[in-house]
């Protein structure tokens, strides 16, 4: 039985006074892309920021390649292997879109590596060369996307966190985002958590789901499966 | 003609040491969003530093066999000097309050300015302690126009400081790293930043440049004053809104427009109004444009 | 538990390291040539001593060790408090008043010129604490209000003779004024420069008064202002009218105990009115205020305008009783202690501001030989205030808690 790379066990924590998660439970196994589909305000971007550090931990334990990593600080995840990219992109406006990249390698030392990475995130993202010296606020809402996510490679991620890629984007655009998506896991065997609103193209994209309301998993289960579940379909699939 | 030139120069001079004060105010409120009232206090430190290292190496001779390079040295080492007494003023008195209310912080501010101009004081006297006059008599004339050596001085140090600091922030890793703090803290930890250390650079390298102004100021106005600190630093806060808080490149404008304003307001206008001035602008800035200059540089988002 | 005490202890240690590093090199280093470096070990080690026994005191506490001392002090206390809280409010407030109309009889010249300091003091602290307690906006150039004030009656009884009682609704009108000039611009800005601004318009105002010279004699100030005066019956020769300056101290001190009074009766109505509970929510979350129909604006202009009112009525009667102004009194330094006294005595709290003001007076005065130290302690006891115990010496009994302070 493989070890899970990334494990919630029973995790509770706060955003503000309110209780956002309780007692959540989840795993991820090395090579997946796993899902985590809710509506606004289920708790989604509570649980990455738990994950990563951001909103303190009130119960329970994370568990990355097997060490704890809860009560760690959350600059020294990077360096592990585990990376966000955050909801609304929250690429550093007033940066170039180079230095964005940069700062995503931040802690990395390799320059030779670190340039080659960038060679290849341009490859991937053709637009960000061409705007390579733009400051980072300058870019439309898909190109910033793309730049998030390229900042999150830098990184060379064992686990990518996602924070609603598709969020206010152009059905186009989600799509070649979530073309890429699929494309780091497959090229990189790169571990992806995604967490999104748009639970079609989610479950598309992931080989498994849980399922977020107010804090709690209420369910847990293949991709496919919670694609052709009623209840899931009905609210989350638009049906 | 020349008198307007005359004024020329020594605003440019003001205006250097306004901008190199100005850089500490716009980069820890670009960091953290504080108006760190104590900051006039490292600006003070460094014209006591100064004054206390060219004293002592004036008594053991060494001003007049090695005038710049005693100068030289007392100036890093007073900036480093600064750089630990900031640092150690953040983690005491600000740190802790980091996510308490604005107000809270503030006050902490306030207590500290007042604790280290009183602890000057204390330790230095209430008067006027003199710089040992040796170096920077003299200078060029031109007419009625006089270009002095400490002129001369004041205007290449801030200009390699404050290239320096260019350098530093927009080319390097680590000036990026305090860049992308600045606009959004919570991102720059989920790359790998480690917001602490670069706060407490920030504070080091904003007292460090404002201690370089304070030994500069003592050079030039031949003494320093344990509350020389208070009425610079407002105007210093001046230049840095007029610039756009946060942004770098405005403090440096700013600080140069606030001592064009000051000296020409005086030669022109009024002399006993001369600290008037900046405090117009100030108001000026903030009723009609507020985002300054050249805009500001601050975290604008929310987690 | 031990291991928390002991990172505790290693950052004190490292802090203490630093201090002497930072220290001494404006103690050691002489201009003569010599280093020494005897001076800056013993105050090192003043400081090492006071900060070692808060510190035992604090991590004996945390690990319960104290309880045992502690138990019937601790009971003692409980049974004191127990009693007090049993007498109603007004019987204490009855018991002060008392002894504050009293206190000439049984006090001699010292004590009262302390007296009459320490009202003035809680008039400019409950005027401050609008602006600061009740609304919420850090104004540090409060003085300014109270040298127009104070000017306004000088200039009023020099030039047109005009008696202290006429003037005084003259000075809080001059105060109320300034207030809306100053208050207009700056209050559209975001707090923080709220404080930096009112700190320059308060330099302006001293500037001003110092440099004006045709108008306020600048810094060599007016002299000769005439104290307040009454007229009172006198029956000697049949029914007349006497006049009567107002010369003595006990009683210029019945003067201000009235304005003070009157104050703190105005500033306890204000604070429990529709008014108050606007400038609460302002003070709360402004953004939320405005949502919910609260005219921020004009009510933070009107904070800061009463404010300002107090702030002359104490003026007026600080000429009133020097019989001389210069703009020395009225420097940042003023502002700096009004505002400490309404911090550390409790923001919006008016029994904490009293004794606020009465501590930051009267402590100065029985430790007179560390009167060099005071400013010193002030800026300390103001940071160590903010870190340790934000809500004052006496809280304000509030609902709730701030948006800021739950990092909303």
């Amino acid at each position: 039985m493989e070890q899970p790379i990334l494990e919630l066990k029973n995790v509770s924590s706060n955003y503000g006074n309110i209780k956002a998660l309780k007692g959540i439970s989840l795993k991820v196994f090395p090579g997946e892309i796993v899902t985590i589909i809710g509506a606004n305000g289920a708790g989604k971007t509570t649980t990455l920021m738990t994950i990563c550090g951001i909103v303190p931990l009130r119960e329970g334990e994370i568990y990355y390649r097997g060490q704890p990593i809860h009560g760690r600080a959350a600059d020294t995840l990077p360096a592990l292997g585990l990376c966000q990219v955050p909801e609304g992109r929250r690429i550093f406006p007033r940066l170039a879109v180079e230095e964005n990249l940069e700062m995503g390698a931040f802690f990395r030392k390799d320059q030779d590596d670190i340039r080659k990475d960038m060679a290849y995130i341009y490859s991937l993202f053709p637009v960000l060369k061409e705007r390579r010296k733009q400051h980072g606020g300058t870019l439309s809402g898909g190109e910033q996307q793309m730049l998030a996510i390229g900042r999150a490679l830098m990184s060379r991620p064992k686990v990518l966190l996602l924070d609603e890629p598709s969020l206010g984007l152009a059905p186009i655009i989600v799509q070649k985002i979530f073309e890429i998506i699929d494309d780091i896991n497959k090229r990189n065997r790169t571990t992806i958590l995604l967490v999104e609103q748009n639970a079609n193209i989610a479950l598309q994209t992931a080989q498994r789901g849980y399922v977020l309301e107010t804090g709690s998993i209420v369910m847990e289960d293949d991709a496919e499966v919670l694609m052709n579940d009623p209840r899931i379909r009905k609210a989350y699939l638009g049906e | 003609m020349e008198f307007f030139l005359q004024q020329l120069i020594n605003g440019i001079t003001l205006g250097g040491i306004y901008a190199l004060i100005a850089l500490g105010y716009t980069m820890v409120y670009g960091i953290i969003q504080l108006i760190n009232f104590a900051h006039g206090e490292f600006f003070a430190a460094g014209g006591y530093m100064g004054v206390i290292l060219l004293s002592y190496l004036a008594a053991h001779g060494y001003m007049t066999t090695h005038p710049w390079l005693c100068l030289g040295g007392a100036l890093v080492l007073t900036m480093i000097y600064c750089a630990a007494l900031a640092m150690a003023v953040e983690k005491v008195a600000y740190k802790p309050l980091r996510y308490a209310s604005r107000l809270s912080v503030l006050l902490s501010a306030l207590g500290m300015s007042i604790f280290l101009q009183n602890g000057l004081m204390l330790t230095q006297g209430v008067y006027d302690k003199p710089y040992p006059s040796s170096l920077g008599q003299g200078g060029f004339e031109f007419g009625m126009i006089t270009l002095s050596y400490l002129q001369i001085l004041i205007v290449v140090v801030t200009v390699v400081l404050l290239v320096g600091l260019n350098a530093l922030v927009f080319k390097t890793r680590i000036g990026k790293a305090m860049r992308a703090t600045a606009q959004d803290k919570v991102m720059s930890s989920l790359v790998g930043i480690n917001s602490n250390k670069i706060i407490s650079l920030t504070f080091a390298l904003g007292a460090g440049l404002a201690a370089a102004a304070g030994v500069m100021v003592g050079l030039y106005y031949g003494s320093v004053r344990y509350d020389m600190g208070f009425i610079p630093g407002i105007k210093a806060f001046a230049a840095a809104v007029l610039g756009g808080i946060g942004n770098i490149t405005g403090a440096m404008l700013g600080g140069l427009i606030i001592g064009m304003v000051e000296i020409f307001g005086a030669g022109y206008i009024s002399g006993q109004y001369k600290d008037v001035f900046a405090f117009i602008i100030l108001i000026g800035v903030l009723y009609f444009m507020p985002t300054g200059i050249m805009g500001e540089n601050i975290d604008d988002t929310r987690v | 538990m031990i291991h928390e005490s002991k990172k505790i202890w290693k950052n004190y240690a490292i802090g203490l390291i630093w201090f002497f590093v930072l220290l001494w090199p404006l103690l050691g280093i002489h201009k003569d040539g010599s280093l020494t470096i005897g001076r800056a070990f013993s105050v090192w080690l003043y400081v090492l001593a006071g900060t070692f026994i808060c510190l035992s005191l604090y991590t004996l506490h945390k690990n319960d060790i104290l309880k045992w001392t502690g138990s019937p002090m601790a009971k003692a206390k409980d049974r004191v408090t127990a009693a007090a809280g049993a007498l109603p409010n007004w019987f204490w407030v009855l018991l002060i008043l008392t002894v504050a109309v009293l206190l000439p009889l049984f006090s001699h010249r010292y004590a009262q010129d302390v007296a009459i300091n320490v009202l003035i003091y809680i008039t400019l602290g409950l005027g401050l604490n609008i602006v600061v307690g009740l609304a919420g906006m850090l104004d540090l150039g409060y003085i300014a209000f109270y040298g127009v004030g104070a000017y306004t009656y000088a200039l009023l009884n020099l030039q047109y003779g005009m008696s202290f009682w006429v003037a005084l609704p003259f000075s809080a009108f001059f105060a109320c004024l300034a207030g809306c000039i100053i208050g207009y611009p700056t209050l559209r800005m975001r707090g923080d420069y709220l404080a930096i601004v009112t700190l320059g318009f308060g330099e302006i105002v001293r500037i001003i008064l110092n440099n004006w010279m045709e108008l306020t004699n600048g810094p060599n100030g007016l002299l000769g202002i005439k104290p307040p005066g009454i007229y009172y019956p006198s029956f000697a020769h049949g029914f007349s009218l006497e006049f009567l300056y107002l010369k003595k101290l006990y009683l210029l001190y019945y003067v201000i105990l009235f304005i003070c009074i009157f104050t703190i009766v105005a500033v306890y109505r204000l604070n429990f009115s529709r008014i108050g509970r606007a400038w609460e929510a302002i003070r709360e979350d402004e953004t939320v205020a405005e949502l919910m129909g609260v005219n921020t604006f004009r009510l933070k202009l009107l904070a800061y305008a009463m404010g300002a009112i107090f702030g002359g009525l104490a003026g007026a009667f600080f000429s009133a009783r020097m019989r001389f102004v210069s703009p020395e009194s009225f420097s940042f330094l003023e502002s700096a202690m009004v505002l400490s006294m309404v911090v550390l005595g409790g923001m919006a709290s008016i029994p904490g501001i009293i004794l606020g003001a009465f501590a930051l007076i009267v402590l100065p005065e029985v430790f007179r030989e560390v009167e060099l130290y005071r400013m010193l302690a002030f800026g300390a006891a103001m940071t160590l205030m903010m870190l340790f115990r934000p809500e004052g010496l006496i809280p304000a009994k509030r609902v709730g808690t701030r948006s800021e302070e739950r990092g909303g």
